[in-house]
């Protein structure tokens, strides 16, 4: 039985690489998810010690699924867990990119502002014939185990088609033009850490999902190999990595990392089509950068939150993500100073990304996040000076929010202006 | 023409389409930090060193460069790292002439000290071809103004054939070396950090040698220890062998003439007793 070989690495990784295979997978999704084919990687950083969690979209046969991943050492059976999804998710509700909404004041209270938050989940919309052929194609397989519903291998190889020729027997699909990918691979003693789905182990779990896998090495490389991933690919790929870092901000070395517009106020309406802006915001995003930078959404100090999309996360769900330096109560959130979680957003393929994304941990602490702004205007009867103009200058307010839309999202201006226009305010602020 | 003048402007340029359209990290209050203590300082030194006349223009390069080059939260940081690459241009002296790049020691001293509180961003760059060809152009105007693009070529030589010769040993597709080498910071370094003709050795023979010791040991760090910034940590570290370069092959001191451009050094100038009074 012949395998779609999800080759990638880390993070787009699990994709099936057989085009028409994913094509299937997604067109259904399309409405229900904010981004098509996005993977999701979680990097916890501390000296040489990484730990890699990798989750993806994958909706395919469990049988079908592969994944193969270049590591950077032997993998030991210890260092592979199976990851718990909803953590993923949780970490990719708290750090989305949000809503934020603001009721003005009367003026003639001295306009002050009541923030409330509307977080939006962007991603809510979001989303056997081993060893003897082995010895004689140059493919040695270093260790062998399983965890939880996977079967895993991890192998190193002399040269790339003893590599292929074995992976192509042992029922794993390898796409056209995989071969100099593994063969530069190889030359850097590089290992290949390749997992498949154990059916019955998979049925016993009771899960209609797979789960994420997560390993831990030590390597001074702190890099994503992506290269095995664009490799035969359909389009490009969108790929979410989380860094969990004691430092700072993460950024590439090799790449432009950019922060995508923040606090941009925008008309009322988007609440109600936040999905439907926010992938427009990114696809226009992507197009004015020519898609070769990577977008940071989120760089925030985890020991606080302003405003919180999601629940913080605990201390135990985050040294389930390799934080270990972590030591405070398993249910509490780390304290402040202790861990930085950056959020690094990208759409890659080929052409744009040839070659694997470089990390580097900064010492910048500054806080970021991507915010959208809803401004509820003030209405009722001027009794003073400021309010009168106030309400003067509402109309530029709303040009200005429309302009804000249409330069962020590509809309067109005169539909967005009838939107606004006939978008009917019905929030009232919150009580105090 | 004096050639700081045209340096000067090319890095106001760069600093301009940095902070304009790369979106580089630049709080307007760390560039104006970093300019008025590198000018500051120079002015204090060159009153305690008892120079002729106060110039600007060297501090202003380096301030410039520390701006392009230098990130980091805290402004008091920003105005160590400039402090540092000025006074470490009358301090750090060997023979007259003093040892390290300015804007190199700054950063590399900082980056040593501040557990990552200090850093320097390869990335923010980019690679879009035309920016790198740009610089490449008005680089080269500089150092050949600066007549010692010698020392240039020969790192560019050295680096570009290694990064290409890894690939092509690995089977890469092109579009890998290319990718790293269509980078800003690297044609920053090798048009405005290295070439610096105060600091590198004063025969050519001298410069070529320290131009491939620099490229190797940079290309050895960020493709086989993996850390960032080799170009920095290498440029740095060679430069305390330049006194041992210019022992090994001697040759004419630097001096920056504003006309005419193709006057030939004067060995004798190199004399501790006849430094120049631009530093």
């Amino acid at each position: 039985m012949i395998k779609h070989l999800g080759l990638a690495f880390a993070t787009a990784v699990f994709a099936p690489l057989a085009a028409h295979a994913f094509c299937g997978f997604y067109v259904a999704k399309a409405d229900s998810k904010l981004f098509n084919r996005a993977s999701q990687v979680v990097l916890a950083r501390d000296g040489n010690r990484t730990v890699l969690t990798m989750a993806n979209d994958y909706h395919g046969e469990p049988k079908d699924f592969a994944v193969v991943i270049p590591v950077p050492t032997v993998i030991r059976k210890e260092a592979v867990k199976v990851a718990d999804k909803a953590a993923i998710d949780h970490l990719d509700a708290y750090s989305a990119p949000r809503l934020v909404e603001y009721f003005d004041d009367d003026p003639c209270d001295r306009m002050e502002e009541k923030m409330v938050v509307a977080a939006v989940d962007a991603s809510e919309a979001k989303r056997e014939k081993h060893a003897d052929g082995a010895k004689a194609l140059g493919v040695k397989i270093e260790e062998k185990f399983s965890v939880g519903e996977y079967d895993i291998l991890v192998l190193s190889a002399k040269e790339s088609d003893g590599l292929e020729t074995w992976l192509t027997e042992n029922g794993y699909k390898i796409p056209r033009g995989a071969g100099p990918v593994l063969s530069s691979y190889i030359k850097q003693n590089v290992k290949f850490f390749v997992a498949k789905v154990n059916l019955e182990r998979h049925a016993s779990t009771g899960f209609t999902y797979l789960r994420p896998l997560s390993v831990e090495f030590k390597t001074p490389k702190f890099m994503l190999p992506i290269r095995l991933g664009t490799v035969n690919s359909v389009g490009p790929q969108e790929l979410f990595i989380y860094t969990l870092t004691r430092k700072g901000r993460v950024e590439t070395t090799n790449y432009r990392s950019v922060k995508l517009a923040t606090a941009v106020e925008v008309p009322l309406f988007v609440r109600d089509d936040f999905s439907h802006f926010y992938r427009d915001l990114f696809a226009r995003a992507e197009q004015r950068e020519d898609m070769r930078v990577l977008f940071t959404e989120y760089a925030w100090d985890m020991g606080w939150c302003d405003p919180c999309a999601a629940d913080p996360l605990t201390n135990n769900e985050l040294r389930a993500f390799g934080a270990d330096w972590l030591h405070g109560k398993p249910t509490e959130r780390p304290e402040e100073g202790q861990v930085f979680l950056t959020r690094l957003h990208l759409r890659y393929d080929a052409e744009h990304f040839p070659e694997d994304l470089v990390f580097q941990e900064t010492g910048d602490r500054e806080n970021f996040q991507v915010t959208c702004v809803l401004r509820h205007p003030w209405k009722g009867k001027a009794k003073c000076p400021a309010a009168r103009e106030y309400l003067a200058a509402q109309p530029k307010a709303r040009e200005k929010e429309a302009e804000n839309l249409a330069h962020l999202t590509g809309w067109n201006i005169d539909s967005i202006r009838e939107r606004a226009e006939a978008y009917v305010d019905k929030a009232r602020p919150p009580k105090e | 023409m004096d050639p700081r003048v045209y340096q000067i402007s090319v890095l106001s340029g760069l600093l301009i389409y940095g902070m304009g359209w790369l979106e580089f990290d630049i709080p307007p209050g760390q560039a104006v930090s970093i300019l008025g203590t590198a000018l500051s300082v120079q002015w204090i030194c060159s009153r305690l060193w008892k120079l002729e006349r106060f110039d600007a223009r060297s501090a202003l390069i380096s301030g410039l460069s520390l701006c392009l080059l230098l990130r980091t939260n805290h402004l008091l940081l920003a105005a160590a790292g400039a402090a540092i690459s000025i006074v470490g241009k009358f301090l750090i002296r060997w023979r007259g002439k003093h040892l390290f790049n300015p804007t190199n020691l700054g950063l590399v001293a900082l980056m040593l000290v501040t557990d990552g509180a200090v850093w320097v961003s390869p990335g923010q760059w980019g690679n879009a071809a035309f920016f790198g060809f740009l610089m490449a152009c008005l680089g080269g105007l500089v150092v050949m103004r600066a007549a010692r693009s010698d020392v240039t070529l020969a790192f560019l030589t050295c680096y570009l054939a290694l990064v290409f010769g890894r690939s092509l040993y690995l089977g890469e597709p092109l579009s890998i070396p290319l990718h790293r080498l269509q980078s800003g910071a690297l044609l920053l370094f090798a048009f405005f950090m290295i070439s610096d003709p105060r600091t590198t050795p004063d025969s050519r023979a001298g410069r070529i040698a320290f131009a491939a010791l620099v490229a190797g040991s940079a290309w050895y760090v960020q493709f086989r220890l993996f850390h960032t910034n080799g170009l920095l940590w290498s440029l740095g570290a060679w430069s305390l062998f330049v006194p041992v370069i210019d022992r090994l092959f001697p040759g004419p001191r630097y001096q920056w003439v504003a006309r005419p451009l193709a006057l030939p050094d004067q060995p004798g100038s190199s004399t501790p007793n006849e430094q120049p009074a631009l530093l």
